[in-house]
């Protein structure tokens, strides 16, 4: 496979290297006929983004289109919103700060053709607090795009009334979690909502509401110019387009680059991070997918796809395409441990299994990093994330869950071999008395 | 991590007029009746202002938006970035300690921290000058182990390199933030295999507005940056 | 309109409702569904986790039935009928799983504990716990906050459901508790260690499903299974709240709520919940007579003697107080008529009712409350009168009923569309309503204090011409439990409350004990349950029962007439009020037709059927036959609340705990916000 061709990546300037100011996006083809794309109507815009097979780029993959046409006609007392999730939390992820603080307005065009196709007005994106400056580049060239017409109350002269507001959070992961982040936004604190209902019928303010990750919407004028063909071109079928892959951890070159779905894992590796430390020999596991996805053994990786279902059929996830890299010298149930200590430090503490589950998984996790435990603890923790899992509100209880299912699931024997080795100190202790 | 408000409260809490204004203008963004949604903006001006949000400050943005008190206790005491204590005068440092910075060396960072400012998080150096937490991950693992002093980003960072950032501070200047070994920002460090081309900005846009803002470590310290 | 689905339950086919909830419809078909967050009166949080039910054909995952409703089930692949599982493998074992994880971090302090014997956490525990714990990290234990004299708290026990949190703010309207942090770290807290000041605050004690919050005056004094629960009816307030009193022995332990959907929902108000301290103090337990100015103690025989003789040939006259049951009203009114004298129980002067039951309940009843949408209050402080009716009233705001308010300055729960003082500006509102509302969606709440007096009768008549008009309703709030009930057993006469005192020579005060009667060279009789101020300047006392003691009927603000049950004996030689009267009557050669309490009963019935039908609402036709047009509703609404809340009646007034919320409460600043 081919690397991605630099005319086929949408976000040109995601080092932030080439002119960042609306003159410059424009010169690199953002903003261009956006009126004529307007133009066309919003079915067209909805049935495009359907066509492109543009699937969500927030975590679970959900087609794009296919959610935009949920949101109803509509109303006068209850107006649509379209909310852009930039809480960016998920551990190993940083790929939206990229779009936002150096191509943003990919960003903020699609905010546009998005809130436009599904009926809404108003769009607020909601920020993580600590990206402070991210937030006050993104708020530049929204303040630019309104000085030059783009937004506002005739936008790109098209007719359409369009706001962009951004907001921001102030250090909860949580409020990634679609409804936890409309929570927020309301003023309250992050605490996800049950559903049904979902936010296409009543999210923001109890008002129709979709919520997208921001490289999925800031993709959208790119295909939209480029046309649904050209996009589904790209990657395998049913898992197409390109993405923002991130890279972090025991690689000789960590980086964000944008590369084809369904990139072969090895690749993306050898040709953009400069390989493993120590080369792909040394390689111990992988996460393909920020913390929340379950793990992949190094023999799981040499043919590895880095796509939705390649993962999916392999007990893993794609998530938000953030693959943490370890080699063979990282203490990988020390790894595994310290997501535990993240979810156990984010859980919001509304259901039971979460607020009471994430904090004993991770007190058995740092037991097992020490081998301070039994051997029969390993099942017992198995089955303490099962019975979190699935019977949460959010999804926070899953993703506490899995990575610790991959450990045991990929590395039994590691675990059972500490514990093995820290009783034969202590037995050798006890006969020395 | 139990969160709660500091036993030694101020007796007032006023915000400038500039502030005032500036959160009469937020609130605006938001629906009719729906003032409670710039809370979370509020009580973080309300941080730029004091360096951390006390009791009579949460009264004060109750009555400004209209909530009730408790409400707005709930909401400080969730959002982690909120501090319910007096942090360090000059600084409040937040070494990332999630997976991949893990990977990449937070823990030597942490002891940098323990060394140079206090053994426990959370509380002020003997002077009254720094603060140090461990944080979740910031959302800048290419670029691991990351460090955020108030609102900028240390990138790249080893423990050497962090001790020298501490020593700076100390000496009462600012750090130039971004990638400390050179990057411009999370392109591979040995050259992009993408994106090659003409490039125009001197500085990734963090960094740029950093060194635009002179707002970088907190409050009223008038600190220069060290070399720009 | 019901919409009703299809669906099938553990294989059962069950028609219900859409818009119930899974767990609301599991229980109309008699499956129990376990829950610790879920409150039906309260908003749905699915926080616990305990409901767990199987969707089939759903997601492979439990779904918590509390917040899922029937019509989100979605049918079969192949249009099969939703179906619902509660007692699946899946079921069993996430409710396990949940239980397991409610215990590992909860104290094993069941046999200290006062929620033991009735803690549904210890309940379930039973039925989904494991017998040995897997959990080999220590426990969490959380901070105790102090929240008052009246709820203590544990915080360890709590299991972070919510459901005081969501009470205080949705029901008591006070957004006083809260739940900070956030994870395992959270904590319940109020706001900066304040106290509560809510005068429903008492709920949250039955509301915790553990024991984090219990009971503090009750606090260790017993357990469960030792009590004698005896139902009655609260005498606080004119809501005729449906209540519990649990007993050990002689000394009453505690008061809680009985479900009544029509009355107090599962409510009941600090002042009914805590009173009981006031029921065993500053007790009359023996007759006396005053002798040199001073009250000695005798016997029932010399305190008879002393009324005969002070009756011969002088002019009686009688009156009554709010605490006292028809029964004893009843005897009363006859034995004072068979000496020729008369009664009156509208002490306040309201002069013009009598014949039409109308002019003093209106028409309509709380549960209206539920139901209109535009809801004017007239002198009328809701809270003061009932916290508990005050909660339906805001509960109609938060669905959004229109509220309008006349009156004096007070603190409400709600907003008001319109909040005036003056009749002119009433009249005028009236006016503009009566074009715009819809026939029979508007409710009037008329405060009784500003319908006595002359104006007081065009106001009423206003009111009442108005809702003819609207076809729409309107209820009286009385000020106390039986104030409707004797009014309705004619213990009135028409001269009016001022000139029967001055005429008599004799007084009979049936106790009343709101304000010190005019003594001049008359001789007082006070009969009462306690030495409060009807007693202080009488000079015959006649010992009775209190509220708990004697069962009788009460009628209430919207003249339900309902039964109260003796729970525990009168002291010393107090006796039941109607004996009293009775043994009185024997003793002046009067036969008052009766010699027992079902024979009284007989009586009272022959006269007033409907009293018989206790819990039935009687319906009132408004009539009205004063042309109101010639009248102007001039000047302001009366003030209302002009003594303590926690004082407004004897009992309450020699509560320590009453007297401990009345000084907590003047302490307390007033809010500026209106929760949400
Ligand atoms: C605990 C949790 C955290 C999440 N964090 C994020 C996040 O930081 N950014 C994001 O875009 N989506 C996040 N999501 C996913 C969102 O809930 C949602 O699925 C996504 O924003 C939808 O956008 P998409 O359809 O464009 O992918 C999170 C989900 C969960 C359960
Ligand atoms: S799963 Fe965790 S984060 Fe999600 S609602 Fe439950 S407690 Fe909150
Ligand atoms: S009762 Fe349904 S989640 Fe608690």
């Amino acid at each position: 496979m081919n690397l991605l061709d630099d005319k086929d990546r949408i976000f040109t300037n995601l080092y932030g290297k080439r002119d960042r100011s609306l003159k410059g996006a424009k010169d690199r083809g953002c903003w261009q006929g956006t009126k004529n794309i307007l133009k066309k109507g919003q079915s067209w815009i909805v049935e495009e983004i359907k066509a492109s097979g543009l699937r969500g780029r927030g975590g679970a993959g959900f087609p794009t289109g296919l959610k935009w046409s949920f949101m109803p006609e509509a109303k006068e007392e209850k107006p649509s919103y379209l909310v852009i999730n930039a809480d960016e939390s998920e551990p190993g992820t940083c790929k939206d700060r990229e779009i936002m603080r150096h191509d943003p307005h990919h960003l903020i065009e699609g905010a546009l053709f998005a809130g436009f196709a599904m009926g809404a007005h108003v769009t607020y994106i909601y920020i993580r607090g600590e990206y402070v400056r991210e937030r006050e580049a993104l708020q530049c060239a929204i303040d630019e795009a309104y000085d030059s017409g783009l937004l506002g109350k005739n936008a790109c002269k098209s007719g359409w009334a369009f706001d962009v507001i951004l907001h921001h959070g102030a250090g909860a992961y949580i409020c990634g979690e679609e409804t936890a982040l409309l929570e927020s936004l309301e003023g309250k604190k992050g605490m996800p909502r049950m559903k049904p209902p979902f936010p296409a019928g009543a999210g923001l303010y109890g008002c129709p509401t979709t919520v997208n990750n921001v490289e999925s919407i800031a993709v959208v004028p790119t295909i939209l110019r480029r046309g649904a063909g050209w996009f589904s071109s790209i990657g395998r079928p049913n898992n197409v387009g390109t993405k923002v892959f991130a890279i972090s951890g025991h690689v000789n070159y960590p980086c964000v680059v944008e590369e084809a779905m369904s990139i072969p894992l090895k690749e993306l590796i050898e040709k953009h991070c400069g390989g493993v430390r120590g080369g792909w020999k040394n390689l111990k596991a992988i996460i393909p997918g920020g913390a929340s996805v379950p793990l992949l053994p190094s023999s799981l990786c040499d043919n590895a796809i880095m796509d939705f279902d390649w993962l999916k059929d392999n007990q893993s996830g794609l998530g938000t395409a953030a693959v943490i890299v370890m080699d063979n010298s990282a203490d990988v149930i020390k790894a595994i441990w310290r997501l535990s200590k993240f979810y156990k430090h984010e859980s919001c503490g509304q259901c039971t299994p979460c607020r009471e589950g994430t904090g004993w998984m991770m007190r058995v996790m740092e037991r097992l990093v020490k081998g301070e435990a039994r051997i029969e603890e390993i099942d017992m923790l198995h089955k303490v994330s099962k019975q979190v899992e699935g019977h949460t509100i959010c999804a926070l209880g899953d993703a506490a869950a899995w990575p610790i299912q991959g450990l045991i699931r990929h590395f039994r024997s590691e675990l059972e071999q500490r514990i093995a080795e820290r009783n034969k100190v202590e037995i050798k202790y006890v006969a020395a008395e | 991590m139990l969160r709660r408000i500091h036993p030694i409260q101020p007796n007032g809490f006023k915000f400038s007029a500039t502030n005032m204004k500036w959160a009469k203008e937020k609130i605006k963004k938001y629906p009719p009746g729906r003032k409670a949604s710039a809370v979370i903006p509020i009580l973080w001006k309300v941080q730029e202002q004091e360096g951390w949000v006390s009791r009579p400050a949460i009264d004060c943005v109750a009555k400004i938006l209209e909530m009730d008190p408790i409400r707005v206790l709930e909401v400080a005491s969730f959002y982690f970035m909120f501090h319910l204590s007096p942090m360090g005068d000059v600084a409040h440092i937040q070494v990332c300690g999630t997976t991949s910075c893990m990977l990449s060396g937070s823990e030597d960072l942490i002891k940098v921290c323990k060394e140079e400012i206090s053994q426990e998080p959370h509380s002020r150096s003997s002077d009254g000058k720094f603060s140090w937490e461990e944080v979740e991950c910031l959302g800048a693992c290419a670029n691991a182990p990351i460090v955020q002093i108030g609102k900028d980003y240390f990138e790249d960072l080893s423990e050497k390199k962090f001790r020298g950032l501490v020593k700076l501070l100390k000496r009462g200047k600012i750090p130039v933030p971004g990638s400390q070994v050179g990057r411009f920002s999370c392109e591979p460090g040995n050259g992009q295999k993408s994106l090659q081309g003409k490039n125009k900005e001197k500085n990734n846009a963090s960094v740029q507005l950093a060194l635009r803002g002179k707002d970088t470590v907190f409050k009223k310290n008038k600190l220069k940056f060290n070399s720009v | 309109m019901e919409d009703l689905k299809k669906i099938l339950i553990n294989g059962n086919e069950v028609e219900v409702e859409s818009s119930l909830t899974i767990l609301q419809a599991c229980e109309q078909h008699g499956i129990e569904i376990p829950r610790f967050c879920y409150h039906e009166r309260l908003s749905i949080a699915g926080n616990c986790r305990m409901c767990l039910v199987e969707v089939v054909g759903g997601p492979p995952k439990p779904a918590a039935s509390c917040a899922l409703q029937v019509k989100d089930l979605r049918p079969g692949r192949n249009g099969e009928m939703p179906e619902v599982k509660t007692n699946s493998k899946m079921v069993r074992q996430a409710r396990e799983g949940v239980m397991e994880f409610l215990l590992i971090n909860h104290p094993l302090d069941c046999p200290i504990c006062d929620q033991g014997g009735e803690c549904d956490l210890q309940d379930q525990a039973m039925a989904y716990g494991l017998d040995f714990s897997r959990y080999q990290e220590s426990k969490r234990s959380v901070e105790d906050i102090n929240l008052g004299p009246l709820v203590k708290t544990s915080m360890t026990r709590c299991i972070s459901c919510t459901r005081c949190v969501r009470f205080m703010t949705e029901v008591a309207g006070v957004s006083e508790l809260g739940q900070t942090g956030r994870g395992e770290d959270s904590e319940i807290i109020s706001y900066l260690g304040a106290s509560l000041s809510s005068e429903l605050q008492g709920n949250l004690i039955d509301l915790c499903p553990v024991g984090a919050l219990t009971s503090k005056p009750y606090a260790f004094t017993a357990r469960p299974w030792e009590l004698d629960k005896t139902e009655t009816i609260d005498v606080m307030d004119s809501l005729g709240s449906n209540i519990r009193i649990d007993s050990k022995g002689s000394r009453i332990m505690r008061i809680t709520p009985i479900n009544n959907d029509e009355i107090n929902e599962e409510w009941i108000s600090d002042k009914t919940r805590f009173i009981w301290d006031g029921l065993s103090r500053q007790r009359l337990d023996s007759p006396y007579i005053r002798v040199k100015g001073k009250l000695i103690k005798c016997s029932w025989n010399d305190a008879f003697c002393t009324i005969k003789e002070a009756l011969k040939g002088k002019k009686i006259g009688a009156i009554c107080g709010e605490l006292q049951p028809i029964e004893s009203i009843f005897a009363l009114r006859n034995l004072v008529g068979s000496l020729g004298g008369k009664t009156e129980c509208r002490i306040d002067g309201a002069l013009f009712w009598n014949k039409n039951r109308c002019d003093y309940v209106g028409n309509g009843s709380f549960a209206d409350i539920d139901k209109c949408r535009t809801i004017t209050i007239i002198g009328c402080d809701p809270n003061f009168q009932s916290p508990v009716l005050n909660s339906r009233v805001r509960r109609a705001w938060l669905r959004g009923a229109e509220i309008n308010y006349f009156g004096d300055k007070c603190e409400l729960s709600f907003e008001t569309i319109c909040n005036e003082s003056s009749l002119e500006k009433l009249n005028k509102f009236l006016i503009k309503k009566d074009k715009v509302i819809n026939d029979g969606d508007h409710l009037i709440i008329l405060g009784r204090e500003n319908i006595s007096g002359e104006s007081g009768k065009i106001l009423l008549e206003k009111v009442k011409n108005f809702c003819i008009n609207k076809n729409s309703k309107f209820i009286i709030i009385h000020s106390g439990a039986n104030s409707v009930g004797a009014i309705d057993v004619g213990f009135t006469s028409d001269v009016g409350c001022q000139k029967l005192l001055e005429s008599s020579d004799v007084i009979f005060n049936l106790g009343f004990d709101e304000m010190e009667l005019p003594k001049k060279d008359k001789l007082l009789i006070y009969q009462g349950s306690h030495g409060d101020v009807g007693a202080a300047n009488a000079d015959v006392i006649l010992p009775g029962a209190a509220y708990t003691e004697e069962s009788g009927i009460f009628v209430n603000s919207e003249g339900r007439p309902q039964m109260s049950n003796r729970v525990i004996f009168p002291p010393g030689d107090a006796k039941e009020n109607w004996a009293i009267i009775r043994a009185l009557s024997s003793e002046l050669g009067i036969d008052l037709n009766f010699n027992n309490l079902v024979d009284l009963r007989n009586e009272i019935y022959k006269e007033y059927g409907f009293l018989s039908e206790t819990n039935n609402l009687q319906e009132n036709q408004i009539k009205s036959d004063l042309d109101i047009s010639k009248f102007q509703l001039k000047g302001e609404i009366k003030a209302v609340v002009t003594k303590s809340y926690f004082f407004t009646n004897p009992i309450a007034r020699a509560s320590e705990t009453m007297a401990e919320l009345d000084k907590l409460k003047s302490t307390k600043q007033k809010k500026n916000v209106i929760s949400v």
